[in-house]
């Protein structure tokens, strides 16, 4: 017997009848209804008349007929709230049904049905079904926690829900913690502040233990989870890395992915030297190989993301070139990107099968894939130096199909070549010219038009070419307007006697007749350059330019780091952090990778540890999306290749993050750099007189920043001295500052006043008054200031340890009783004790030393020959610090001990005590 | 997660809508639908689509679209493996015909993957071993890729909780492996052996890839010529597919598939075997072959008509092989022997290889 006989009636009268068999007294008949009544309801007709005589049904022993009368009352109870009500009754005996089944069907059924004024009765049963015996009701009430949160968040607060979740977290059934760390992951997502899954090493455990053990579905969720947990050390890290690295060979895509994300993220912490580390460089292979054999959408995700792990960690899929070979029928979503990671992946070793294969794309049928390899092989030209003449000579092939769009691509990455290495193929330019006419499209215009200009004085008919394009000035791209101005220009600088008339027609047409504002600009820079001073004109426009960068549309460290954070979701996807594209930024915490702290340097002193570690070697070039201080130079081609769409926008993104004050996420401590369109190389700020740290450690940048810190000279008075330096060849303006929160709610105390605007090699020096009255957050070290100085180039972030004792305030003397008291009261585990060594001071002399940083003697005795000074100092957020020092006559060391109901400071204090003494 | 989901059949009509939080209107899908104008092809729409106020996360399948809505950030995988699940679903509830036979019931059972109380009168554990080979082969028939996507699927129809063990004549081969939830992984690790309480009826073992090149036979090879003449309205086109690391299996099912250039109108051909046909809307030349005796290699051979006046094509097609060797795991994979702990009866077992073309393609 089949069930479709159901789906068949064609009766008329039917609502009618059912009536009726609903409410017959042979069981059989009426379940026979019910099933009659969903089929109506599944193809979309109305029965939502039939409601009491449903409700009427439900209660029964058969399952199978309850779980139709309940799906029944999913669908219509939002449309029959009042007549719902009917069946809470019901519902609430359910839920103390003998049979599990039943517990668990009528607990999850409560929670899909939205309707305000059950939600209320539901909270009784549902507590009751959190603390069932059988895991599968507590894990399907877990799940009902979330959805009743959906409806009424403030109910499951004050009704104490969360708090039976968090406890769920520590069950003895995997799937039930599986379920609560779903269920506390959807609900953190709409209470990002909140720390409802505050993590710690017992807990870790608990989630690793169940991991091994729940479902695919469970095992996203925890993975994901365990990503936003920051092991305390390198050994924590790598016992977790050891129990999540199996989820590799899980057949859920999903699940191998997150397990990559935790490895990515954990990987941070480990030293590079461990065996370890290597290991599991290695297991991360296959598995990333293996996604690229799944269905397309599959594949298509996992190459986005992909994408992202070759740029942050290239040698995991080095030897994996060929698996992103292109076949011929991968949709075209997968071979874009496929194309992208095979120029990431190309080195010496392998070039001479990605050409072999970019090749053979580039005679392929689908256009936009075509351009793109072409493109393909320029980048790789410029990135593989060794393979620079192959790649031209393959582009002249290219050229000579002439198929209109290769030719037009082939001319774009072949000015990048130009570019790249200068006088070695300029041979080729003749056959460029050949193809002028058949460029139609305005990124190839003016490529080719700026190698016309660029070597005019190889060209004998530059000008005639360059007149011809004049004929239609007006109706160019702005973008070949601005090239033929500057071609124009650079040739009349290189053959000033023939060309006369044409400068002056183009200088006409840009200044005169044209409505952008750019052009007229540039075309007025130009006149007047020309007309004062043409000597320095010839300097300006035919100045060197800076080199292009070998790897272009690289995403910027800070933003790579926190989509490492993000591998496997959207952001991963779309290459931006979800703050830029979640609706109303709802649910968005920033993330940062986790710094390498190793177990044994941890008590290392900050002060002797860098800043920040540096975002790697920049190459003494500017990358080619930088085109800010190209405008002169004639560099506004735009990037050579363009990416997709949606990386570029990193640079903005940060000025409206300065603005809206959430800077978290772009600052992490262990990589900050620049955005790309302003780097250039590495300046370290000088250590000036007060000598107390060389605070900022910029490594790059296009103005380049240093500063110190200076004690308060006054009570309340803190201040940041800054040294700015603009190592950019264009003017600088628009300065402002803004601190990211921190331990003690530093904050600008006024705007940054740069006064004039800065020029190039400038050098300004700015005291900036601080106050501490900003928003406070816990930051890992407590003295991390996080800050971002923004003009009208680009925003630099950067961070920075500041000592402690510019937080001393002046009332910071303890009364001698109080002290006593106080010393005796807090407990002796929050106690430490420091070594001062090489400081020859007596008593007297370091207490008034110290006194002048505001850390007050309070009292003073001799014990056996040596002094003891009692201590106390008060923070700027009101913490008491009481101290007890050391002065052995005779010895350079002195012991501090220090004691503080915030035992976290006391590390601080004591390199403040060592800064002090020894300065 | 996911808000709503749509299904649309190919000619874009919305049959199905479901909703877990408030209704999506149906007008979303709009953007989808544009997508899907933009792409020419329905295979090339992509997966993740953002519109101003969702995203649109889908799959293709069987000639319809999964669309998902999707409001917060959500994994996208964890979206397009679930919706293959759904797909799946259906496909095993609806069968062929448009109603399922069964409302669907469910069991508790301390094992999330088979239900309690299984009952068969014949107790039987079928395992199939299927090889796809995937090959890029280029003009001069040098391999510039090859490898072998494996995966075994098991057919278990035992009563009770059966505890299976399966282990290899060879398991070194199995280094980049995707297994079953159910497989104990430890096991896996320290003994090399697949040890497992099996889900009840058919299901996907584990699935593997074998990479290095020693281990990927590549079984036939394709001798082609195919040239177009320039300034004429035609062309010469010569196929030739022979066997070759074969193991001394037949191979069958062979099907050759090329997608012609658009200036192509038709082709008028000779096969020494098996007959062939061409669409001359969608430009597909398919060769079915059949089997090959290595006596008399089977040729198709002829000439090619293309548009007058038009330029001669600039791209040469690519030839897509399918074909099948029954009783042969190309990689050399063994099934050593199968046990059953748990259970007392004596099940009846079985092994079935075969190899077949994956995504196999000459380039020419």
């Amino acid at each position: 017997m089949t069930d479709s006989k159901y789906f068949t009636t064609t009766k008329k009268g039917e609502i009618f009848e059912l009536k009726a068999e609903l409410n017959s007294d042979k069981k059989e008949k009426k379940k026979e209804a019910v099933k009659k009544v969903i089929a109506s309801m599944t193809v979309g007709k109305d029965v939502s008349a039939l409601f009491p005589d449903v409700v009427n049904c439900m209660q029964t022993d058969n399952l199978e007929l309850k779980k139709l009368v309940y799906l029944y009352l999913m669908n219509y109870a939002k449309s029959q709230p009042d007549m719902a009500i009917m069946a809470v009754n019901t519902f609430v005996k359910d839920c103390e049904d003998p049979n599990p089944l039943i517990r668990a069907l009528a607990v999850r059924t409560m929670g899909c049905i939205r309707v305000d004024k059950i939600t209320e009765y539901l909270c009784e049963p549902l507590r009751k079904c959190l603390k069932d015996e059988d895991p599968y009701v507590r894990k399907t009430a877990a799940v009902c926690v979330a959805k009743l949160h959906d409806i009424n968040a403030q109910l499951v607060e004050d009704q104490g829900f969360l708090d039976t979740l968090k406890d769920l977290i520590s069950d003895s059934n995997p799937m039930v913690v599986a379920n609560a760390v779903a269920a506390l992951s959807e609900i953190a997502e709409s209470h990002p502040s909140s720390n409802l899954l505050d993590l710690n090493p017992q807990s870790i455990n608990k989630l690793l233990t169940a991991l091994n053990e729940c479902t695919e579905w469970g095992q996203i969720f925890i993975l994901d989870c365990l990503a936003n947990y920051t092991p305390k050390d390198d050994r924590e890290a790598q016992s977790i890395c050891e129990r999540v690295t199996p989820r590799l060979s899980h057949a859920n895509s999903a699940v191998v992915l997150s397990a990559v994300k935790v490895l990515m993220k954990f990987m941070e912490m480990l030293s590079k030297d461990l065996d370890y580390y290597g290991t599991l460089l290695k297991k991360l292979a296959p598995p990333l190989v293996t996604l690229l054999s799944a269905e397309p959408e599959l594949q298509y995700v996992a190459l986005r993301n992909i994408n992202l792990i070759v740029q942050k960690r290239p040698e995991i899929l080095k030897h994996e070139m060929k698996v992103f070979f292109v076949k011929y029928n991968d949709p075209i979503y997968v071979k874009l990107e496929k194309l992208d990671i095979m120029i990431r992946l190309a080195s010496q070793a392998n070039i001479a099968q990605v050409l072999a294969e970019l090749k053979e794309y580039a005679t392929e049928v689908d256009v936009d894939f075509v351009r793109k390899a072409v493109r393909a092989i320029g980048r790789c030209a410029i990135k593989v130096e060794q393979s620079a003449e192959r790649c031209v000579s393959t582009l002249l092939d290219l050229i000579q199909t002439k198929v209109n769009y290769v030719v037009q691509e082939a001319i774009v990455v072949i000015k990048d070549i130009f570019r790249k290495y200068p006088n070695k193929y300029e041979s080729v330019i003749a056959t460029l010219c050949e193809n002028l006419d058949s460029l139609d499209e305005p990124e190839a215009r003016a490529a080719m038009i700026w190698i016309v200009g660029e070597y005019a004085e190889r060209i004998d008919n530059a000008d005639e070419l360059l007149e011809s394009f004049l004929e239609g000035f007006h109706d160019e791209s702005t973008q070949v307007q601005l090239q033929l101005l500057t071609a124009i220009v650079k040739l009349f600088l290189k053959k000033p006697t023939e060309t006369q008339e044409l400068v002056q027609q183009v200088l006409s047409l840009a200044t005169q007749d044209s409505d952008n504002p750019d052009l007229r600009d540039r075309g007025y820079i130009y006149w007047r350059l020309l007309s004062t001073d043409p000597v320095a004109a010839k300097e300006v426009v035919l100045a060197e330019k800076p080199l292009i960068s070998e790897e272009t549309d690289l995403i910027e460290p800070t933003l790579l780091d926190e989509l490492i954070c993000y591998i496997g979701t959207l952001a991963s996807v779309y290459h931006k952090p979800p703050s830029a594209f979640v609706e109303g930024g709802r649910g968005v915490v920033h993330k940062s990778l986790p710094p390498r702290t190793a177990s044994s340097e941890s008590t290392e002193s900050p002060e002797t540890a860098p800043t920040g570690a540096p975002a790697g070697e920049q190459p003494d070039v500017i990358p080619t999306q930088g085109d800010l201080l190209g405008d002169l130079l004639n560099l506004d081609l735009g990037p050579p290749v363009s990416g997709p769409p949606l990386a570029a926008s990193s640079v903005q993104m940060g000025a409206v993050d300065l603005l809206g004050g959430g800077l978290d996420s772009l600052i992490g401590d262990t990589s900050f750099g620049p955005p790309p369109a302003a780097a250039v190389p590495a300046r370290l700020g000088a250590p000036t007189s007060s000598g107390l740290s060389d605070l900022f450690d910029l490594t790059s940048g296009v103005g380049t920043l240093s500063g110190f810190y200076v004690a308060p000279k006054a009570v309340g008075s803190i201040s940041m001295d800054l040294q700015l330096t603009n190592k950019a060849l264009q003017v600088m303006t628009d300065f402002a500052i803004q601190f990211n929160r921190n331990s003690f709610g530093l904050a600008p105390a006024a705007p940054l006043q740069v006064h004039a605007p800065l020029s190039p090699n400038q050098t300004v020096e700015i005291s900036l008054p601080l106050n501490t009255v900003g928003s406070v957050m816990k930051m890992e070290p407590l003295n991390n200031l996080q800050v971002a100085v923004k003009n009208n180039i680009d925003v630099f972030y950067f961070s920075t340890l500041y000592p402690l004792h510019i937080l001393f305030v002046e009332d910071g003397k303890m009364d001698r009783q109080m002290f006593l008291a106080t010393w005796k009261d807090i407990p002796n585990e929050n106690e430490t004790q420091f070594q001062i060594r090489d400081c020859p001071l007596n008593a007297e002399a370091a207490s008034s030393r110290l006194q002048s940083s505001n850390i007050f003697t309070v009292a003073k005795r001799n014990v056996e020959g040596q002094d003891m000074l009692y201590q106390s100092l008060k923070l700027t957020n009101g913490i008491w610090v009481l101290a007890e020092l050391r002065v052995q006559p005779g010895s350079p060391s002195l012991t501090l001990s220090l004691k503080c109901r915030a035992p976290e400071v006391s590390q601080h204090v004591y390199q403040a005590y060592e800064t002090i003494l020894k300065n | 997660m996911i808000h709503s989901l749509f299904l649309i059949n190919c000619s874009g009509d919305i049959f199905l809508e479901k909703h877990w939080k408030s209704v999506v209107s149906q007008s979303v899908c709009d953007y989808f639908f544009e997508a899907q104008e933009k792409a020419a092809d329905v295979e090339n729409v992509p997966p993740v689509i953002s519109t101003p106020h969702h995203y649109l996360i889908s799959i293709y399948r069987d000639k319809l679209f999964f669309v998902s809505v999707i409001q917060t950030e959500v994994p996208p995988l964890f979206v397009i493996e679930f919706l293959h699940r759904v797909a799946d679903t259906f496909q095993d509830y609806f069968g062929d015909s448009n109603v399922g036979d069964t409302l669907p019931t469910g069991q508790l059972s301390n094992i999330p993957w088979r239900r309690a109380g299984v009952k068969y009168t014949n107790n039987e554990a079928y395992f199939d071993v299927v090889e796809e080979i995937d090959a890029i082969i280029d003009k001069s028939g040098s391999t510039v890729f090859a490898e072998i996507q494996g995966v075994i699927d098991a057919c278990i129809k035992l009563s009770g909780m059966p505890d299976l063990s399966l282990s290899f004549m060879n398991p070194r081969l199995l280094d980049d492996v995707s297994f079953h939830p159910c497989i104990r992984f430890k096991r896996w690790e320290s003994e090399r052996v697949l040890s497992f309480i099996p889900p009840d009826g058919n299901f996907r073992l584990i699935s593997y890839r074998v990479s290095s090149q020693n281990l990927v036979a590549i079984p036939v090879y394709v001798k082609h010529s195919i040239s177009f003449k320039e300034n004429s309205s035609c062309g010469r086109f010569d196929v030739t597919i022979g066997p070759k690391q074969n193991m001394g299996k037949t191979i069958e099912g062979i099907t050759v598939t090329v997608h012609m250039p658009k200036v192509v109108l038709n082709m008028n051909l000779t096969p020494t075997q098996g007959g062939y046909t061409f669409d001359p809307v969608t430009k597909v030349l398919t060769w079915d072959v059949g089997k090959i005796t290595p006596q008399k290699l089977p040729s198709l051979k002829g000439l090619v008509n293309l548009q007058s006046g038009a330029p001669k094509p600039e791209e040469n097609p690519s030839l897509n092989i399918q074909f099948k060797i029954q009783q042969l795991a190309i990689s050399g994979l063994k099934v050593n022997r199968l046990d059953m702990y748990g259970e007392k009866y004596k099940p009846f077992k079985g092994v079935k290889y075969v190899t077949k073309a994956g995504k196999f393609q000459v380039r020419t």
